[in-house]
């Protein structure tokens, strides 16, 4: 029992400690803003490599999961006689959940654990070090340009998940099982709102990347510098940011639609 | 012939250091000296901190106790953009070269020249070429990296350090993996760079031959203490054990060859553990 609440206690510090040096990071990388602006190259290319280079992940997944919700939003709707409303639920459930979310999961899977990867084993391999040494601040040349393109990519790929997740619906509801081209759009257009829907899933995937390169680039920075190490962390990345995108999710809808 | 360094002419100075990591001290209370223009050698076996102590140096970590100077200035004391700016006046060459694996060899060495200058790119090549030249590696200008043997990496990474014209280098392990010609261009670097640059130069080692070959002046460093020190003949004429054993390179001695341990026989008889 008391090995028990030993090992508690131990744990509880070592995740409170983790969590000052995460939020400390953060300032620091925000401070870094200004700096990075100046200089919007080393922004630019940041977004090329985490956001471009996420487009045709984004986009294949994004056709899929459209694909998908117009299959079984036809087959429970069609019961209804209750069809050319297919738009206005692939559409709703894109836009104010599945878009934000699934793009953050898939941009944590495949730049959130990128970023960790190169962060951590720029530490392993001293380039960190050397920059410090060079009178260079790593955070400012390195991390908050990485962040910034994070955060500002997360927008602009949950739009495009759920621009083509749209596309896709109706592929399969009109191209396929015969539901009301026309009835798709315009019930779309009647019943989705710009404030309540698009707004708010933009707000949310906003939240999310905020948070999601924050976890990668943290866990990278953090990462003991080797190969375990880094391999460790990009997992924590992975599994870190799923929980908080999932968890955030549910405080962010709550928040968002509770009054509906 | 007076070989003792007085504190006016270094231009490093580390006064009664204290360091630790965990429960293990590192350094306990060392002075050391280093005089401008001079190469001055940490030598020691591995594990005694000399990395550590060009961090220390360098500002990365912070003393328990004790007060390290460059340049007349204490370096724990230094604001962030004060201790910055004499990092640009410090060179540092690491053990793995700690090149940016993303930029190829000529952006690696314009990359200290183009964070901290506004010149022109036309300018900055022109630097960038004679630094290269000095290291013998002008050619090699678009390799990446990955594209480098460890020795070349080194090279560049030295290029690189001297490419905002410092007025000190450390070096860490600048010979270590390294073969013969490599080494001897490290070495004729090293040396010519000190001699024709004007540079301070402090070479952290346990090549023995390489760097007594060059020093001015030897540390020899165990156990958080120095056990000796002086230039390179009076270290090699020295009648102390430890230095005795480092330079001869002997198995067992002050330094044990055996890790700390309870009685073997005690140990291979006592059944029922795992380890």
């Amino acid at each position: 029992m008391i090995e028990f609440l030993q090992h508690l206690g131990e744990n509880t510090r070592t995740s409170f400690t983790k969590l000052g040096r995460g939020t400390f990071f953060l300032l620091q990388t925000l401070s870094g803003i200004p700096s990075v602006l100046i200089r919007p190259r080393l922004l630019l290319n940041q977004m090329h490599s985490v956001g471009v280079l996420s487009f045709l992940i984004i986009t294949i997944s994004g056709l899929f999961v459209g694909m998908v919700l117009g299959l079984q939003g036809y087959y429970i709707l069609s019961d209804f006689g209750a069809e050319e409303t297919l738009g206005v639920m692939v559409a709703a459930s894109l836009v104010r959940e599945l878009g934000p979310v699934v793009a953050a999961l898939l941009f944590a899977g495949r730049a959130g654990s990128a970023l960790t990867a190169e962060i951590g084993l720029m530490k392993a391999t001293e380039q960190l070090s050397g920059m410090e040494m060079m009178a260079v601040d790593p955070i400012k040349r390195i991390i908050t340009p990485r962040f910034l393109a994070g955060f500002l990519s997360m927008p602009l790929l949950a739009a495009l998940f759920s621009a083509v997740g749209i596309i896709g619906g109706q592929i399969v509801g009109s191209g396929l099982l015969g539901v009301d081209e026309g009835a798709y759009w315009s019930q779309m257009q009647a019943k989705l709102d710009f404030q309540d829907d698009i707004i708010n899933g933009v707000i949310k995937s906003i939240v999310f990347g905020f948070v999601a390169s924050w976890i990668a680039l943290f866990e990278g920075y953090d990462a003991i510098p080797t190969s375990e190490g880094v391999s460790r962390a990009t997992t924590r990345t992975v599994v870190n940011s799923a929980f908080s995108i999932l968890g955030l999710d549910f405080i962010l809808t709550a928040l968002m639609f509770g009054d509906n | 012939m007076d070989n003792s360094v007085s504190p006016q002419s270094s231009l490093v100075s580390v006064n009664n250091l204290s360091f630790s990591r965990g429960n293990k001290k590192i350094f306990d209370d060392i002075s050391l000296e280093f005089e401008r223009g001079k190469i001055t050698a940490i030598m020691g076996p591995s594990g005694t901190g000399k990395t550590t102590l060009l961090k220390l140096i360098g500002g990365q970590l912070f003393p328990e106790k004790g007060i390290i100077n460059v340049d007349g200035n204490n370096v724990h004391r230094l604001r962030r953009s004060e201790l910055y700016n004499l990092r640009k006046r410090m060179g540092m060459l690491f053990q793995s070269g700690a090149l940016l694996t993303d930029m190829n060899v000529f952006d690696n060495v314009a990359f200290p020249l183009r964070e901290h200058t506004h010149l022109p790119e036309s300018m900055i090549r022109t630097l960038v070429l004679m630094k290269l030249q000095a290291v013998g590696l002008r050619g090699a200008r678009k390799l990446m990296p990955n594209e480098l043997s460890g020795g070349m990496a080194r090279r560049i990474a030295l290029a690189r350090a001297i490419a905002l014209d410092p007025m000190m280098i450390m070096y860490d392990e600048p010979f270590t993996g390294q073969d013969p010609i490599s080494k001897g261009a490290l070495v004729h670097l090293i040396k010519s760079l000190n001699t024709i640059l004007g540079l301070t130069s402090i070479v952290v080692s346990h090549d023995v031959q390489e760097t007594a070959a060059i020093a001015d002046y030897i540390y020899v460093i165990s156990e958080g203490k120095v056990v000796g020190q002086g230039t390179p003949k009076e270290i090699q004429q020295s009648e102390s054990d430890w230095v005795q054993q480092f330079m001869t390179g002997a198995a067992d001695g002050p330094a044990h060859f055996h890790y700390p341990a309870k009685d073997y026989i005690d140990d291979l008889l006592s059944t029922g553990k795992r380890y």
